[in-house]
């Protein structure tokens, strides 16, 4: 048996998600279409809109469907970049620990351009980087939900520095999605991305929600089919099977979150327990990722081992060539690069169980000493 | 798992022998190629990812371990420590030394495996507590020779399964497995010289430095640019300005690094008969101390030549029955006794 604890990565698909792609995947008809056909896969299509907007908290103008979580953030910081620059402002800012969706748009306009906003031990954007804001900034992107620590930013604090130095303010929801409470309107955020496979939804489609009058440039050129912004045939299922899945996880969500919320803690609690074990990212954090430094350990050979013991886990950083590199987002909270090698992410989701937090503590008990023997 | 085929049938033969297997690719280069060139280099990706579908193919579990940094201090910078000290390294052996039959399988102990497993030729033969390493059922690939540093303890934790076949069979059985790498072109030459120009690696590593070829009379015949561009037995890339006086051609026979010199002279003078050499290791589980017959080679693919071999805890000293030419120190002899590998050491002087 498989024991999966690794949601953020990637989440099984939700019975209602499989159910709403189906029903949508039959239909004949480009959505663009202005035939009976057509009319039905647009009309699906909107549905779908709604039913993804009711859920966040966004109006249905406001959902641009994209093909997943990285094109949402590329779009939001290169597309904010591009219109900034016409209007004399030419940087993007964001933290130190981006999704590389975000981190590596921003380092690819060029270091000039990229204004980085330095992080404290936890991984929270400080008041003092966000001070720095000023008017060459057309973009703040800062992380809602750290994809690797599961670390919560205040994005109360960076919407309030934005709004300061006249730039929008972007953030990568994907993490947050399902997890915590997440209300566009309410948030006063210019553009969130957010991601269907993280939440139970099919692989392959995501969105930006851009607030109305919000003015980004397309990155992408082609018919404009969403919101002149973003261009190719909008994929009917898959947007349908993303919204029947974000109405059932944040429907869940509250309940959801004080579940996993108390499984986190056990696992925290048990790992705390071991010796050299640290639990990354504050007390500020999702209820459903839980991010470890095994001190003396690559995380490469307990993930070998945890593989072979039934379970599903990863280090939540960049890996290149199939090896693990040190996490990034670790450095940038100032620790050792021993420690930003020896970390692992364990994830939760619906389909998470305290039997899994048990054998799997129990599983690390005997294999942290193997993986220290073995890094020598 | 290289990506390779023999690796590849090596992983088939013990997930068919029902072992629990994981395949393992090493990186060894810091940053690799994305794609091979034919049969040169190792560890692109496109390598990695051929590992890792015939791992797929295979149903077993996959890991790249990350050995680059371990690979960069024990193996490339020995070998052109090796050559800066005018001798001749051996890198594969030197690998299978300190990375595949160390690194590799002291991490892979210690995670809880038993052994390691690899696509070399040779045969292994455990016998009242002690494993014995001989050569291959095929001549033309036997490998032995790269396995001879290997210790009874290393040697007792390895397992080769393509011992007992010849390459046609493991291509063969490579295709009737359904591996798309059934046909890839063998390795040759060295994996982190990947475009195989070794004169033009070293000459990067260790920069150029003039000095003089002089021939067995000490009179100059010539000028390079390193000699560490050069091996005992070179007859090629010698570029004298003096015509040797019998017209015949010259080979390199000795290499000075202290005064970079590099001394030239005929064919004749490279006969070897004795051969020195140091830091013996053995294969077998009694080392072979006093004198006795064998057999040694000191290249891979070299032949085997009887000799009477006399070692004692530090050093062998071998004299041929025929002399051999071109012996370069820092080459590995490996003494065998019939098939069976007994030991190695590194040639110090041969004369």
């Amino acid at each position: 048996m498989r024991r999966h604890l690794d949601h953020a990565a990637t989440a099984p698909l939700r019975p209602v998600a499989e159910a709403a792609w189906a029903a949508a995947a039959s239909l004949v008809g480009n959505p663009s279409s202005t035939h009976a056909s057509g009319r039905r896969a647009r009309a699906r299509l909107e549905d779908a809109r709604e039913q993804l907007a009711d859920a966040v908290g966004a109006h249905p103008t406001e959902v641009v469907f994209t093909s997943g979580g990285t094109e949402a953030d590329n779009l939001a910081v290169l597309g904010g970049a591009a219109a900034g620059a016409a209007l004399g402002r030419p940087r993007v800012a964001a933290s130190t620990v981006e999704h590389p969706a975000v981190a590596q748009a921003v380092a690819s306009l060029g270091a000039d351009r990229a204004h980085w906003l330095a992080v404290d031990a936890d991984g929270v954007v400080t008041p003092r980087a966000l001070a720095t804001l000023d008017a060459s900034v057309a973009v703040v992107s800062v992380v809602a939900v750290n994809n690797e620590t599961g670390t919560l930013q205040p994005l109360d604090a960076v919407l309030a520095a934005g709004r300061r130095a006249g730039a929008l303010v972007h953030s990568d929801a994907v993490q947050a999605l399902g997890h915590v409470p997440l209300v566009f309107a309410a948030s006063g955020l210019d553009a969130m991305s957010l991601s269907a496979h993280k939440i139970g939804g099919p692989v392959g489609v995501g969105a930006l929600v851009v607030r109305r009058g919000v003015r980004l440039a397309p990155v992408t050129f082609g018919g404009g089919q969403e919101a002149r912004l973003r261009s190719g045939t909008v994929p009917v299922a898959l947007a349908a099977g993303f919204a029947a899945a974000a109405a059932e996880a944040v429907a869940e969500q509250q309940g959801e979150a004080e579940r996993l919320g108390r499984l986190r803690a056990d696992l925290v609690g048990g790992l705390t327990a071991l010796d050299g074990v640290v639990v990354n990212g504050g007390d500020r954090v999702s209820p459903a990722i839980c991010h470890a430094t095994v001190t003396g350990c690559r995380a490469d050979d307990l993930l070998l081992l945890l593989d072979a013991e039934g379970f599903d886990c990863s280090t939540g950083s960049a890996c290149a060539a199939g090896v693990h590199q040190p996490s990034d987002v670790l450095l940038a909270m100032g620790r050792s690069e021993a420690d930003a090698a020896a970390s692992l992410r364990f994830s939760f989701g619906p389909s998470t169980t305290a039997d899994d937090v048990t054998a799997l503590l129990a599983a690390l008990g005997d294999l942290v000493p193997r993986a220290r023997a073995a890094a020598g | 798992m290289s990506g390779g085929v023999d690796s590849s049938v090596a992983a088939a033969r013990l997930v068919g022998d029902g072992h629990e297997v994981t395949g393992v690719h090493l990186a060894l280069n810091r940053n690799p190629q994305t794609y091979r060139s034919g049969a040169r280099g190792c560890c692109s990706l496109e390598d990695s990812n051929d590992a890792l579908r015939v791992a797929d193919t295979l149903g077993i579990p996959f890991h790249v371990w990350d050995l680059s940094e371990r690979f960069a201090a024990d193996v490339v910078a020995d070998f052109v420590a090796e050559y800066a000290a005018g001798r001749t390294p051996n890198p594969c052996l030197r690998c299978n030394e300190r990375i595949k039959f160390a690194a590799v399988l002291d991490r892979g102990l210690a995670l809880g495996f038993d052994a390691v497993a690899t696509g070399h030729y040779a045969r292994l033969e455990t016998t009242g507590g002690e494993t014995r390493l001989y050569r291959a059922a095929d001549a033309a690939k036997d490998q032995s020779y790269v396995l001879g540093v290997l210790t009874q303890a290393q040697l007792a934790r390895s397992l080769f399964p393509l011992y007992g076949s010849v390459k046609a069979d493991v291509r063969a059985e490579a295709a009737a497995l359904g591996l798309r790498v059934a046909a890839k072109p063998d390795s040759h030459d060295i994996c982190f010289i990947a475009d195989g120009d070794t004169a033009g690696f070293l000459r990067r590593e260790l920069g150029e430095r003039p000095g003089q070829i002089v021939d067995t009379a000490g009179a100059v015949v010539g000028g390079h640019d390193g000699h560490h561009q050069f091996t005992v037995g070179q007859r090629k890339g010698l570029r004298l300005g003096t015509p040797a006086p019998d017209g015949r051609p010259r080979y390199v026979l000795g290499i000075s690094p202290v005064t970079n010199t590099v001394t030239v002279g005929p064919h004749d003078a490279l006969a070897v008969a004795h051969i020195e050499a140091i830091r013996p290791t053995w294969a077998v589980a009694e080392p072979r101390l006093g004198a006795w017959r064998g057999l040694v080679q000191v290249r891979a693919h070299g032949e085997p030549m009887a000799a009477t071999i006399e070692a004692d805890a530090d050093r062998v000293r071998i004299t041929l029955d025929e002399p051999a030419f071109g012996i370069a120190p820092g080459q590995a002899a490996v003494t065998y006794d019939g098939d069976l590998v007994v030991g190695a050491a590194t040639i110090a002087a041969a004369a």
